[in-house]
């Protein structure tokens, strides 16, 4: 579970978060919907620990995330923005490293990497070097090191962003899989289709403030519109492009 | 394993697999170290033995109005060569180097001679070459010497000891031996070392910060249960790996390409059998790990890859100050100097060269000072990692 409370955070003169609060759930798939610019990598980057809010508190399960930033770690897999695999290691490698940075023992870190490739398959290529991959083998292999340590809830910053609509589609099974599993899911995106279709809770994020949140259905009654992208112009207004 | 370790065989691995770092750790150092050193030392050698056993030249105006004192100076090897030029051709023609020395022998010579009074020679020279003044220098010695032998014989015509007018005498004693007169041209030998070792490291450095960075990989590493100044320390440990490395090959190189340059026919030699070479890369070694830490603290500070190498480029330049301010200063070592990193280094390296004991307070000063400093700034890019700036 993850619960933030009044999350807010400033870049030199820019507030890119003004006051987000949310909370996502065990088993379900939690959508952080906005524009370009809304604050969402922000968020999520403050939920991660690696920026610290200037205001506000957020946790992961119980652990809080400035305070008890290791344990919050610990918890959470991230996928951020790009994929950041080391070029001249292997997926393999890439996945290893990650599990011993997590304290994973040989045996452990090694079965568990057999595992992932294996769900994620990602057997023709794991033992190439990441330097030539294409963008869906980047993101599996990112995801695969998110995974590693088998947090109970995930992170995922604009996933499909560059991906083909077969890995689209993949990505989306996986998600699925893994809120059956009883993960707790986070991810952003700008695109309606992909939170419409896939999310049990939305948050729409807009000039880094939460306008709008509840189930797609609910948000499409609440504006009276029968498109969830109808009602997510609406909620953000329209001056704002949707990138 | 702790994470430190995790990082370090991550860093090491991925370098290893890298051309570029690879390159400037195991190539460069190793290879053209000792290529520098041995062309700079034939170089040295070549030119001063040129000047020992170069012959004079002079040439001169109205050789026949001192017919005895060419005959003295042709005694001595020197080349006379009789010219007829007036004062502006003669200038012009030393000023063109046709002929860079002019002894010019006015008419009144022989009779101011025979009179017993001062005869005035001239010698044109042009003080802007460096070798005509010394050979010009060499010039007015040899006529010195003529004049006080003829002093000698007017004193003993009026029956008076020569002697009387010496009543003081210098002699010089050099108590330098072959291996001593050959460290201030072995002084760069400790400067190339350094240098070499700092290239080992420096993209390794930048990789592992600036590099890391700009392929987005820094922000998943820093969302691990691993403290910030862990994942910085392991990666300035990996440069220090690749440092030593590097140190160990081209102070090994060093050795044998010191063998080929033929220092012992100019009365010099260099004191590098393999115990010396493991000295001077147990001197130094301690430096390594400073070297890293403040190639990690200023990549720190970069934005990307291209600007990192920018600054690196100036900054590796730093550890070699001290040894050039040394080199114009021609301080001699102490155990405060020990205590300056690099400088400490070079007066170590420069007493193993010479042959000399190491002074055990200077070697631990140094061997101190030097890993207190590396703690200090591994101690400061673990602070600068904390820096929410850093993910850019």
């Amino acid at each position: 579970m993850i619960s933030a409370q009044g999350l807010a955070k400033s870049f030199g003169g820019v507030r890119a978060v003004r006051a987000v609060t949310l909370r996502a759930e065990d088993g379900a798939i939690t959508g952080l919907l906005g524009p370009n610019g809304a604050g969402k990598s922000t968020t999520l980057r403050m939920l991660c620990t690696v920026l610290a809010p200037d205001a506000g508190e957020a946790w992961i399960d119980a652990a809080h995330t400035v305070r008890d930033s290791l344990e919050a770690r610990r918890r959470l897999g991230m996928l951020t923005h790009d994929s950041g695999l080391y070029p001249h290691l292997t997926a393999r490698e890439n996945i290893l490293y990650f599990a011993q940075l997590h304290g994973m023992g040989r045996a452990a870190r090694e079965r568990r990497a057999d595992e992932l490739i294996e769900w994620l398959e990602m057997g023709g290529f794991a033992g190439r070097r990441a330097k030539g991959y294409s963008q869906g083998q980047r993101i599996k292999t990112a995801l695969a090191r998110a995974l590693v340590h088998s947090p109970r809830n995930v992170l995922l910053d604009e996933p499909t962003n560059g991906l083909d609509v077969m890995a689209v589609r993949n990505l989306r099974v996986l998600l699925q899989r893994l809120r059956a599993a009883g993960h707790c899911v986070l991810f952003s995106s700008h695109v309606m289709q992909e939170v419409s279709g896939l999310c049990d809770v939305v948050f729409v994020l807009a000039r880094g403030e939460v306008v709008a949140q509840g189930t797609p259905d609910a948000l499409r009654a609440a504006t009276g519109c029968a498109s969830l992208e109808d009602a997510f112009v609406k909620l953000i207004g329209t001056d704002e492009g949707l990138g | 394993m702790s994470p430190i370790g995790t990082v370090w065989r991550k860093e090491v691995r991925e370098s290893l697999r890298d051309r570029r770092t690879l390159v400037s750790a195991l190539l460069f150092g190793p290879l053209f170290g000792p290529l520098i050193l041995a062309a700079a030392l034939q170089f040295l050698v070549q030119r001063t033995a040129d000047e020992a056993d170069q012959r004079l030249e002079i040439a001169v105006r109205h050789a026949e109005r001192a017919p005895n004192l060419v005959t003295w100076l042709e005694a001595r090897s020197v080349v006379v060569t009789p010219v007829e030029l007036d004062d502006a051709a003669t200038r012009r023609a030393v000023r063109e180097r046709t002929h860079p020395l002019v002894l010019s022998i006015p008419e009144d010579f022989g009779e101011r001679l025979a009179g017993a009074r001062p005869a005035l020679l001239q010698l044109y020279s042009d003080a802007a070459g460096g070798r005509a003044d010394r050979n010009a220098a060499r010039t007015r010695m040899l006529v010195a010497q003529y004049g006080a032998s003829i002093g000698r014989l007017r004193l003993l015509a009026r029956g008076v000891d020569p002697l009387l007018t010496a009543p003081l005498a210098v002699q010089d004693i050099d108590v330098s031996t072959p291996q001593s007169r050959s460290v201030t041209v072995l002084g760069m030998l400790s400067y190339l070392l350094l240098l070499a070792m700092i290239l080992g490291g420096l993209y390794l450095a930048i990789d592992a910060t600036a590099g890391e960075r700009e392929r987005h990989s820094l922000e998943p590493l820093l969302t691990t249960p691993v403290p910030r100044a862990q994942l910085i320390h392991g990666k300035i440990l990996a440069a220090t790996t690749f440092m030593i490395v590097s140190l160990t090959l081209t102070a090994i190189a060093c050795a044998v390409a010191l063998r080929f340059v033929a220092l012992e026919n100019f009365g010099m030699s260099a004191h590098l059998d393999a115990a010396v070479v493991l000295k001077i890369i147990l001197v130094t070694a301690p430096l390594a790990p400073a070297a890293a830490g403040l190639m990690t603290v200023v990549a720190s500070f970069t934005r990307s890859y291209r600007e990192a190498q920018t600054w690196l480029g100036v900054v590796m330049l730093v550890p070699t100050l001290p040894i050039a301010f040394v080199g114009l200063a021609e301080l001699q070592p102490s155990l405060a100097f020990a205590a300056v990193p690099s400088l400490g280094q070079h007066f170590l390296i420069t007493s193993l060269l010479r042959g000399a004991a190491l002074e055990p307070s200077h070697v631990l000063v140094s061997v101190m000072a030097s890993l207190a400093l590396g703690a200090v700034l591994a101690w400061i890019a673990g602070r600068l990692y904390h820096r929410e700036s850093l993910l850019g």
